[in-house]
């Protein structure tokens, strides 16, 4: 048996109006059992395209190649009904606006047991009982009464945790959570972070956590993803990659985060923006903002090489890193 | 000599057909030039209900805030005076705080004073935006033309139009990604410091505010809890609150190491708890916290509002 997921060489390109627009170019990912893997970038790098790929929620006319196998199962050709046994029972998401995943004029109750009706095909009375207790288990105090409110009658934090709940209704083995915590704050990210981990340890449950906060990454994730401009970049256990990186764009990014250190300069700035799809620059996409580049950057895109045990990176010079504590 | 002081303002907020909700309940706080004065807290505590009293968009329902001496009063910005418009404000979201349908160097030139003219006045217009790392063709481009961070940057310019000697900055990087929000806030810090100008900076996110504030008060439900040299707060925070949030920012090690969580949740400020506010929460809290703890001095520019850290009152009067 090999990983729950399996992401074999994903390439997505999405309608553009001069042409296909590639979004994802050649990314491979895998998410074992129970396991909690972070991915991370900055925004437009393509971390959300893979998510929703992986849900089959991508836009009309999207041009998809290589695989994405859940449980065996291979995602890039299901059909309507296909999808419809995948999500919720077998993959979920949360995303980073609770608000919009969740619906104002249906009760809380409503939104927890409907799919579970649907999903596990339990009747009334118990879709209540595990709804009851799917509040309880993501600490909504009250449960019974949560039950008959509206979302708009919670705080952010504890919208969040009943979409979580909402997203964990049907038993899936997969969550994959959007950002879920960048809108909080961080005593209740916390709590957030805490719900997350202890799901994986007693039920099982894999993750796949979408972030740019490289301090969540760390504290929460085994192992992870760092995209830049629609590929993987570097990839491998959390805590080496984040303190001792490989690639020049995880350096940058640890240094553009405040370490603490009042230096009198804050923060190292990476100097430019990411390209936009279909404007990336011959070579690595990182190259125009590396302060590492050299002229074999420019010539092919690097691919992906071991670094070290379980790690990946894809950098052709492979520079010494220095990274501020 | 401080330029900006917030002096026991409350700002109450009366929805129709329910209680007033005391959002902000007597905060003291001041900024002086060439200072970067940091506020924490959570949401709903009354960071922006502060601010916004701060830079004298609305009334405080008690309390008074002065900028250079002189008290800041909500008129019309017809009717702002000349001294006041030293007092500038950067909002969250550059989305909705440029207007979408005038160009760049139009909304720019709103606030250059009227005497500057002619060649001055474009003079003017390129310095500003030299000095937010824009080129001088922006001007006359319109915000969409612009990425989140640029945007950010343009409001930047704007609020500097005028010369102001007071900035308060209420999130201003929250909307952004990591890499524009280093550029922002070194930009902000390099305002600070080159220019001798005043920062109230308000975030949520501790971790910036401690990289670059010289001062930090951090608030919960309308209260300042503690304020002390930012140093000086998170090497040693007093009030359990201080520490809770703390210990709940995530950090990079080499293990996943989750960060310590905070039981319940933030009060509904309309019916806040008598005595200390954060009393529910806090895992320290014993009987005297039913009576509202006074701030007490815990070395210079410093204070806590925690009874754990009150003098006894028979041994204080020996």
């Amino acid at each position: 048996m090999g990983a729950l997921l399996d992401i074999d060489r994903l390439a997505v390109a999405l309608p553009g109006p001069r042409g296909p627009l590639p979004i994802l170019h050649d990314v491979s990912l895998t998410v074992g059992e129970g396991e909690l893997v972070g991915i991370a970038g900055e925004s437009g790098c393509g971390k959300s395209m893979t998510a929703q790929t992986l849900l089959g929620l991508l836009p009309p006319g999207a041009k998809v190649t290589g695989s994405a196998r859940f449980d065996g199962t291979e995602l890039l050709t299901l059909d309507r009904k296909g999808w419809q046994k995948v999500r919720g029972a077998g993959i979920a998401m949360v995303f980073q606006d609770p608000t919009a995943a969740l619906h104002p004029m249906l009760t809380v109750g409503r939104q927890l047991t409907e799919h579970m009706r649907v999903h596990l095909g339990v009747d009334r009375k118990a879709a209540r009982r595990r709804a009851v207790d799917l509040l309880d288990q993501v600490r909504i105090p009250d449960p019974e009464r949560a039950l008959e409110a509206y979302p708009h009658q919670f705080s952010g934090g504890m919208r969040q945790r009943v979409a979580i709940a909402s997203a964990l209704a049907a038993q899936p083995r997969l969550l994959i959570a959007d950002e879920p915590t960048t809108a909080l704050d961080v005593t209740v990210q916390a709590g957030i972070l805490a719900l997350l981990d202890r799901l994986r340890r007693d039920t099982g449950l894999a993750v796949a956590f979408i972030t740019h906060d490289l301090g969540v990454l760390s504290a929460l994730t085994a192992r992870s993803y760092v995209f830049y401009a629609g590929r993987v970049v570097e990839s491998g256990p959390t805590g080496q990659l984040l303190t001792k990186p490989e690639h020049p764009y995880t350096a940058a990014l640890l240094g553009a985060r405040p370490h603490g250190g009042q230096t009198g300069v804050a923060l190292t700035p990476i100097p430019g923006s990411p390209p936009a799809p279909g404007e990336l620059p011959p070579g690595c996409a990182f190259s125009p903002r590396c302060a590492h580049v050299r002229d074999e950057c420019r010539t092919a895109v690097p691919p992906l090489h071991p670094a070290g045990p379980g790690r990946a990176a894809a950098c052709v010079i492979r520079p010494e890193l220095e990274v501020a504590a | 000599m401080t330029l900006l002081d917030i002096d026991g303002v409350h700002v109450e907020h009366k929805p129709r057909g329910r209680a007033p909700v005391r959002a902000v309940a007597g905060v003291d706080l001041s900024v002086a030039p060439g200072q970067i004065v940091g506020l924490v807290g959570e949401s709903g505590c009354g960071k922006s209900s502060l601010a916004r009293v701060a830079a004298g968009l609305t009334a405080p329902s008690a309390g008074e805030v002065r900028y250079a001496g002189r008290p800041v009063t909500p008129l019309g910005w017809r009717r702002r005076t000349a001294d006041q418009v030293g007092l500038q404000m950067v909002f969250q979201n550059p989305y909705a705080s440029l207007n979408p349908r005038r160009a760049v160097g139009e909304q720019l030139l709103d606030g250059v004073p009227a005497e500057v003219t002619g060649a001055a006045r474009s003079a003017r217009l390129n310095e500003l935006l030299e000095r937010v790392g824009m080129p001088a063709a922006a001007a006359s481009r319109y915000p969409h033309q612009f990425s989140g961070g640029q945007r950010q940057r343009l409001a930047i310019a704007r609020a500097l139009a005028p010369q102001p000697r007071v900035i308060i900055a209420d999130e201003p990087v929250t909307a952004l990604d990591a890499s524009s929000q280093a550029q922002v806030v070194n930009l902000l810090v390099g305002l600070v410091r080159e220019l001798g100008m005043g920062m109230l900076f308000i975030s949520h996110d501790l971790a910036l505010v401690h990289e670059i504030a010289d001062v930090t008060a951090v608030m919960y439900l309308g209260k300042i809890v503690e304020t002390a040299p930012t140093r000086q707060l998170w090497a040693q925070p007093h009030h359990p609150y201080t520490r809770a949030l703390i210990d709940a920012v995530p950090r990079i090690s080499t293990e996943p190491v989750l960060p310590a969580t905070l039981a319940g949740e933030v009060p509904d400020p309309a019916n806040a708890p008598a005595g200390c506010r954060f009393a529910p929460r806090c895992p320290h809290a014993f009987d005297r916290c039913a009576t509202e703890p006074p701030t007490v001095a815990i070395g210079p520019s410093a204070g806590v509002a925690c009874w754990l850290h009150q003098p006894a009152p028979q041994t204080a009067r020996l």
